[in-house]
């Protein structure tokens, strides 16, 4: 009987968490990540492109650095993202899955045109802007309003409905654009009047401020104010927030309106500050990659920061080396994802540890 | 690790060996076992032996470890170090299939059982045909008469055709050991058995327990009640801290030797009850009903009175009704048309007020001082991530116009609990959910304490708590009580209730079968009223008012 128990071994190695770790061991253990992406990202490179690996990090690198332009650049496209994440932020906190931010960023994009359309060469231009703000936060906030108030009032299910709000706005969209377009293959460059003024040469350099402020803000909107209190009370346990007193409807409606009005404000930033056009592809995937930000950054917005400067980063690195060394798009992505790959992966040390087997030959040499 | 091992072995004649055992090898013997969860060691360097036709109770208090020891016996966990010997020879557990094969069974507090199939097919759910005792096809004919056979041995009450949906919790433990017997086990191990059980229910299982001892079978019992190890054990082994602190033969330990043992110092085990000192009408419940989610009434037409100044205990069962009663006093629940809560405040000159169709924020800004510690400390009485601090201002957190949140009162309030109740955490910021148990509970009874209520709800305030705290939280209790709170207790240790409480109102599912004299009362007396049909329907509603108008 012995001997055949004897057979099912010990397992290889087991899992165990960490304790919290001191900020020294955390940067080294990230380090090292970044130094194994490196020397992985390397083979690979060498063995299948055959290129030199250090040129083709400087030029992942010379993609965003080498050149003012560029670096701004890399700016704009990170605070597209990060604005998307800092607007699902307060209701990811809350634990209500909003995968709705593609669908309400474009309606704010959607409500922006319009107003620049049809209002631009009409009204002056500060009272455009205030209702081009207006209009854009309502319309996200709307798209936010929906799913949250079925999920007060019925417990519907907020990932599927927020999902499916995304159809419907890109299917309004298109079907706005297919009549403003008239025989034109697209609506093109709308009118000047609603454009975000250029300051220090770049015409974005105002959405940059815009989701500096807004970063900042709602860092300390969730961590420092009794709205935010409320909020993570709610995400924590509706039966907590309950016995707390809190209306848990009131708080869930009245997030998802800001998550949502931010996400329209982000159609805002990326219409009149960046795009200068609509389309059903303005938001261009963004309010999913967002997502990954929010989830990756724990919902903390300066992390938000970090991790969208990462993507973007390396997303830049990619096309530039795709283009450069007349690579394969995939290749390149593969090599940037390595990176990637190994960045978020050393998150997973940073709270666990492996412990291997140690009493491999115990078993055999008791008897 | 070699080295280590016979160190071991050189110690181990610690462990008292009759000579007749001697002969014998140990039916199990564990030789330093370790098991850590990432820090926190939850067995160290254990060693001790189980024996045949011995009752052996592994004693000690919430987190000593004792679960996690059997679990390892049983093929739950693997150890991280040392040696299971299964009689005499060294084996490998590692999965529940390798330890049944060796023929050791083990039966969990929670039960694992499908609700519904029969007790028989229950039984061999999981065996081969073969293994069933059938041939090669499965004989259900054959396996209820074996399944009669086992029940008839040792007296269970236990129908191999009656679906698991429709037994009581006692019956559903009783196949829980019917379905180890029918495997052939003669090594059995019993996670806390008597948690769900009544009195009369206890003693009928410690019946089974002897009969099974008397065939020769290593019986396992864990416990952290101290009557009951002294009741049915032969042996009694101690773990304190995941540590194993020695064994004793049951006949020369008593109640204070073994706390001492498994506290590691001196304990005194007398809970205080002042007589109630001017008793004030507090609350008045009246016809309280609640639908469970089924839309089956979970507390029916339940009318009693609390009275500030006095403990009320409330047993029974667990989930006879207990958290809706509490919750519907403190506004958590939707009551049926009729129910009523009159709060009367105990300066006197208020009016009475209706706390039903009030939600709690309502009930707040009435001036009701309302403080309920419910069940589920971490899903609802406090936030898990957050630290002392932020859990202090729960329920105060909206006070003041300003839009941010002002945390330099429950800072000192978070200080102050945490140096009066001495609560064990690194700081006033770790989040309370990496706190152990007892000091979770101490930042919840703190706050709610330090509210100043009026009423004062609790519902198993002590679970998993050691001694020391536990005793702690009575004192505090009883404080309160002194300060002419209306204090409401919901128990599960019919000793304390019947120790602690001045009165003590029974619930046996959903209803209200009598409110007695806490004084006066016996376990036995409890126990009937907890498993009292609710047949008897008027018999309960009505004991309860004429009960009440007597005091």
């Amino acid at each position: 009987m012995t001997a055949q128990h004897k057979t099912h071994g010990e397992p290889l190695f087991r899992i165990a968490k960490r304790d919290a770790l001191p900020m020294k061991t955390k940067i080294l253990i990230r380090a090292a990540a970044v130094l194994l992406a490196l020397v992985v990202d390397a083979l690979f490179i060498v063995l299948v492109t055959k290129l030199n690996p250090i040129a083709v990090y400087a030029r992942i690198f010379a993609a965003s650095f080498s050149a003012n332009m560029l670096f701004m650049q890399l700016l704009r496209d990170l605070t597209s993202l990060l604005c998307i994440g800092v607007a699902l932020a307060p209701a990811f906190r809350m634990r209500f899955w909003n995968i709705g931010a593609e669908g309400q960023v474009l309606m704010g994009g959607f409500a922006t045109a319009l107003c620049m359309i049809f209002l631009g060469d009409r009204i002056p231009t500060p009272l455009l802007f205030l209702v081009m703000i207006v209009t854009s936060v309502l319309a996200g906030a709307l798209w936010g309003f929906i799913p949250a108030f079925f999920k007060a009032n019925w417990n519907t299910n907020e990932t599927l409905f927020t999902l499916m709000m995304n159809y419907v706005a890109i299917q309004i969209v298109a079907y706005a654009v297919n009549i403003m377009r008239g025989e034109r293959a697209s609506v093109g460059s709308i009118n000047k009047a609603g454009w975000f003024p250029n300051i220090f040469g770049y015409n974005f350099t105002l959405n940059i401020i815009i989701v500096a402020v807004l970063t900042a803000a709602m860092y300390v909107y969730l961590k420092y104010t009794k709205h935010g209190y409320e909020i993570a009370v709610v995400g924590e346990s509706e039966r907590t927030a309950k016995y707390a007193g809190i209306n848990v409807k009131k708080v869930t409606i009245r997030t998802m309106l800001l998550s949502g009005a931010l996400c329209g404000l982000c159609g805002l930033i990326l219409v009149a500050g960046d795009k200068h056009t609509i389309a059903t592809n303005t938001a261009g995937g963004n309010g999913f990659t967002a997502i990954i930000v929010a989830w990756l950054a724990k919902f903390n917005t300066f992390y938000m920061a970090l991790i969208s400067f990462l993507l973007v980063f390396l997303e830049k690195g990619a096309r530039e080396i795709a283009s450069t060394y007349g690579l394969n798009e995939y290749i390149a992505g593969i090599i940037s994802g390595i990176i990637l790959f190994f960045i978020l992966g050393s998150e997973f040390f940073l709270q666990y540890r492996l412990i291997l087997r140690h009493r491999t030959e115990k078993g055999g040499a008791d008897k | 690790m070699a080295e280590k091992s016979m160190a071991d072995e050189a110690r181990r004649p610690e462990t008292a060996q009759s000579p007749e055992n001697a002969r014998k090898p140990d039916a199990v013997r564990l030789e330093g076992i370790t098991k850590t969860f990432g820090s926190v060691a939850a067995n160290r360097n254990v060693s001790m032996s189980i024996r045949r036709g011995e009752i052996l109770s592994v004693l000690g208090e919430n987190g000593s470890g004792k679960t996690t020891l059997m679990n390892m016996i049983s093929g739950i966990y693997f150890p991280d170090e040392g040696r299971i010997f299964v009689d005499g020879e060294e084996v490998t557990i590692a999965s529940p299939g390798d330890a049944l094969a060796l023929g050791i069974g083990m039966i969990h507090q929670h039960f694992k059982l499908v609700d519904v199939f029969t007790a028989a097919e229950n039984i061999v759910l999981g065996l081969s045909p073969e293994e069933s005792g059938g041939g090669r096809r499965l004989d259900m004919k054959a396996v209820s008469r074996r399944v009669k056979e086992i029940c008839g041995r040792y007296g269970f009450d236990i129908e191999p055709d009656q679906k698991v949906y429709e037994m009581t919790v006692s019956q559903k433990q009783t196949l829980e050991i019917v379905k180890v017997l029918y495997r052939g086990e003669d090594i059995l191990i019993l996670d806390e058995p008597t948690a769900v059980l009544t009195p009369q229910e206890t003693e009928k299982l410690f019946g089974v327990m002897r009969e099974m001892k008397k065939d020769g079978k290593a019986v396992v019992i864990i416990t952290h009640k101290l009557h009951e190890v002294l009741d049915i054990s032969d042996r009694v082994v101690i773990l304190r801290k995941g540590e194993y602190i020695g064994d004793v033969a049951t006949k020369d330990a008593t109640e204070l030797s073994l706390t001492e043992m498994m506290v590691g110092k001196k304990v005194a085990l007398d809970i205080e009850r002042p007589a109630p000192e001017n008793p004030k009408l507090r609350l008045s419940v009246r016809n309280l009903t609640v639908y469970g989610a089924e839309g089956v009434p979970a507390l029916k037409d339940a009318s009693f009175d609390v009275y500030g100044g006095e403990i009320l205990g409330i047993a029974g069962i667990s989930g006879c009704g207990q958290k809706e009663l509490l919750e519907a006093i403190a506004g958590l629940q939707l009551t049926a048309e009729g129910s009523s809560v009159k709060f009367y405040p105990s300066a006197g000159s208020g009016a009475e007020r209706e706390l039903i169709g009030l939600t709690p924020r309502q009930i707040k800004e009435l001036g009701v001082h309302l403080s309920f510690v419910p069940e589920d400390r971490l899903g609802m009485g406090l936030v898990g991530s957050m630290g002392m601090t932020e859990n202090m201002m729960l329920k105060s957190y909206e006070k003041g116009s300003s839009v941010f949140t002002d945390t330099r009162a429950p800072k000192q309030l978070a200080e102050d609990v945490k140096d009066d109740l001495a609560v064990v955490t690194p700081s006033i910021g770790t989040p309370v959910r990496r706190l152990s148990g007892g000091n979770v509970q101490k930042v919840l009874v703190g706050r709610e304490i330090a509210a100043a209520p009026e009423v004062l709800m609790t519902a198993y305030a002590v679970r998993g708590l050691d001694i020391g705290t536990s005793y702690q939280i009575y004192r505090l209790l009883n404080e309160q009580k002194k300060k002419g709170v209306a204090v409401l207790y919901v128990g599960e240790d019919l000793d304390v209730l019947i120790d602690l409480c001045d009165r003590i109102l029974v619930l046996c599912a959903g209803q209200i079968t009598g409110i007695v004299d806490g004084r006066e009362a016996t376990k036995e007396g409890i126990g009937l009223l907890m498993t009292k049909l609710s047949a008897h329907d008027g018999y309960g509603g009505g004991t309860a008012e004429t009960k009440e108008k007597e005091d």
